[in-house]
């Protein structure tokens, strides 16, 4: 069920260059059913900016009603965002979308998951329940440069781990998917979010595999009513069939719509 | 009593708020946060003879208080809306107005034909403003004798009473909104979006695949109430006015304007329960401002003073 509310700020820190780690408490977190979904947050109490941002979930803590989400401070609103202090209230409309599925993975089986930038932070949700449910898990995480890097001991407590940044400067040089084609041993699942690009490069290798990638697109209500972030389906690219991101996904399956 | 009913050709209306076409889809997504029966009417998605895809994507663009939008008509075509969405609205005690779009005359004859005889549709709007669609789709809306064809066309095979969507992209909005009365229109609907369009600092590129696209949101209020003061005047057709509208305020300032209806567009995207939360603070507005029935509010701004007892609030 998708809820409207005033969450409030129990933590807020800057844990890597301009990347935030926000966590908030209400009700609305009950209603988080899956890793990967997302809240659309209204940033300011008037109207510039006008429309929410999107922000994938991080972590879920049921008991304590409370959530994490981590962002980067990039334009004027996410920087609005990063000023809120422990205390204040957050305008969560949520959750929304459908995320990751736990369950296409079988216990003692390896996933494998794959998170560039921003898009790191839904699969750690996604790691805790697969560990917990006994699958192997394996990260592979890339970023931009090592200031940039964020959770590396977060997900290390959970399995492998791997790191690449462009530059080199932390862990492999290159991207991911220059570790993925690396790695040792069988792989049952591939999870992934992250930049476009990379979910391409991994459809086109990996295609074989089950593999599961996150969306981003720009979206306006984020509950699929104003057809902004629509994409065509892999079957159909250039006739009428769509999916939206925000409500069919943002998690597809590989070779579902056209990236 | 209810103070909030309002009669217009076609449309019995429990109360004068309904989402704006292309801000709500059919209906569907909305109806999983709220009762859809709460609404007045619903405007729904523009509706064309065959399926659209639309523009490619970015689609959407922030600016201040306001946002950028060439969707492109994207919708799942006549026959999908007749046989699929209209049915699955029956379900609810509400009025459907149907958006009909089209890039040829004949378009707009056929859906308009079909979709009219929808036992739930009991108005159109005719959409001869949307700026995102490139065939020729601009003259309908800026040429007045264009528009008044198309008017009379549609009015021929409509089974129910036309309202017709101007657009502000024009010089003289009055005689766009005079000749559209003269095509037989029953009522207007106004403002659609006006053209604008944001360039990426980066890119140096416009934000929008599209380049330009409709500016919506409270940006647009003040054009929206200008044209509805002036267009309220000079025809006898009612207007359902549109434009920024947020909360029971801007509604009330509507039909200052000279607004008989309104619809909530873009403010369902950043609140998705705005339309019950404004009908629900309509009538405490009322209280304050010493007002019995919110039709004693329309045209206030250029009706003679003395007609309205305003000082006994």
């Amino acid at each position: 069920m998708i809820k409207n509310e005033k969450l409030s700020v129990v933590s807020h820190k800057e844990i890597a260059s301009r990347i935030f780690e926000l966590t908030l408490s209400g009700e609305l977190v009950s209603e988080m059913k899956q890793p990967g979904q997302f809240v659309h947050i209204k940033v300011s109490n008037g109207m510039d900016p006008l429309l929410r941002r999107p922000i994938s979930i991080c972590s879920i803590n049921r008991e304590m009603k409370q959530f994490t989400m981590i962002y980067r401070s990039e334009g004027r609103g996410t920087a609005l965002l990063a000023k809120k202090e422990s205390g204040q209230e957050v305008d969560v409309l949520g959750p929304l979308g459908n995320g990751f599925s736990e369950h296409e993975v079988k216990p003692g089986e390896t996933a494998v998951l794959v998170g560039g930038g921003i898009g790191v932070p839904p699969l750690y949700e996604l790691s805790r329940r697969l560990k917990k449910n006994g699958v192997h898990v394996v990260h592979i995480l890339g970023f931009q440069t090592k200031d940039a890097v964020f959770y590396e001991e977060e997900f290390k407590r959970l399995g492998e781990t791997y790191v690449a940044t462009a530059d080199g400067t932390n862990g492999t040089k290159g991207f991911v998917t220059d570790v993925l084609e690396k790695l040792e041993g069988s792989i049952d699942v591939i999870y992934s979010c992250g930049p476009t690009p990379m979910l391409k490069a991994l459809e086109q290798k990996y295609s074989h595999k089950k593999l599961f990638l996150s969306l981003e697109e720009r979206m306006g209500c984020g509950i699929g009513a104003c057809f902004a972030c629509v994409c065509h389906t892999a079957d159909d690219p250039q006739g009428v069939s769509y999916k939206k991101v925000c409500s069919d996904g943002p998690v597809f399956r590989a070779g579902e719509v056209l990236l | 009593m209810s103070r909030l009913n309002i009669e217009l050709p076609g449309l019995s209306l429990k109360n004068p708020i309904m989402p704006a076409s292309g801000c709500f889809g059919f209906g569907r997504e909305f109806s999983q946060l709220y009762d859809l029966n709460l609404l007045g009417s619903i405007m729904i998605k523009a509706t064309t003879k065959e399926p659209r895809f639309g523009n490619p994507t970015p689609r959407v663009a922030e600016t201040s208080a306001g946002m950028l939008n060439a969707i492109g008509l994207q919708n799942p075509g006549l026959h999908k809306v007749m046989s699929e969405e209209l049915p699955w609205l029956e379900q609810f005690n509400l009025p459907v107005i149907a958006n009909v779009a089209g890039s040829k005359e004949e378009d707009y004859i056929e859906v308009a034909r079909e979709i009219s005889q929808a036992p739930n549709v009991h108005a159109l709007e005719l959409n001869i403003s949307c700026p995102n669609v490139k065939e020729g789709g601009i003259a309908f809306g800026t040429i007045p004798e264009v528009a008044k064809n198309l008017t009379k066309r549609v009015k021929e095979v409509s089974q129910v009473p036309v309202y017709v969507k101007l657009s502000p992209n024009v010089s003289n909005i009055v005689e766009m909104a005079k000749a559209v009365e003269d095509g037989g229109a029953d009522g207007l609907t106004m403002i659609n979006t006006l053209l604008g369009m944001r360039i990426d600092l980066k890119t140096g590129k416009p934000v929008l695949a599209n380049k330009s696209g409709g500016l919506s949101g409270p940006a647009i209020k003040p054009v929206a109430i200008r044209m509805i003061h002036e267009v309220s005047r000079a025809v006898s057709i009612p207007i359902i006015g549109m434009g920024g509208i947020q909360d029971a305020s801007d509604v009330i300032e509507y039909f200052y304007a000279g607004a008989s209806a309104v619809a909530v567009g873009t403010a369902n995207f950043t609140d998705p329960f705005v339309c019950p939360k404004i009908i629900e603070e309509l009538p405490l507005l009322l209280d304050q401002l010493g007002i019995g029935h919110i039709s004693e509010c329309r045209g206030r701004s250029w009706k003679a003073n003395e007609l309205f007892a305003h000082n006994r609030a």
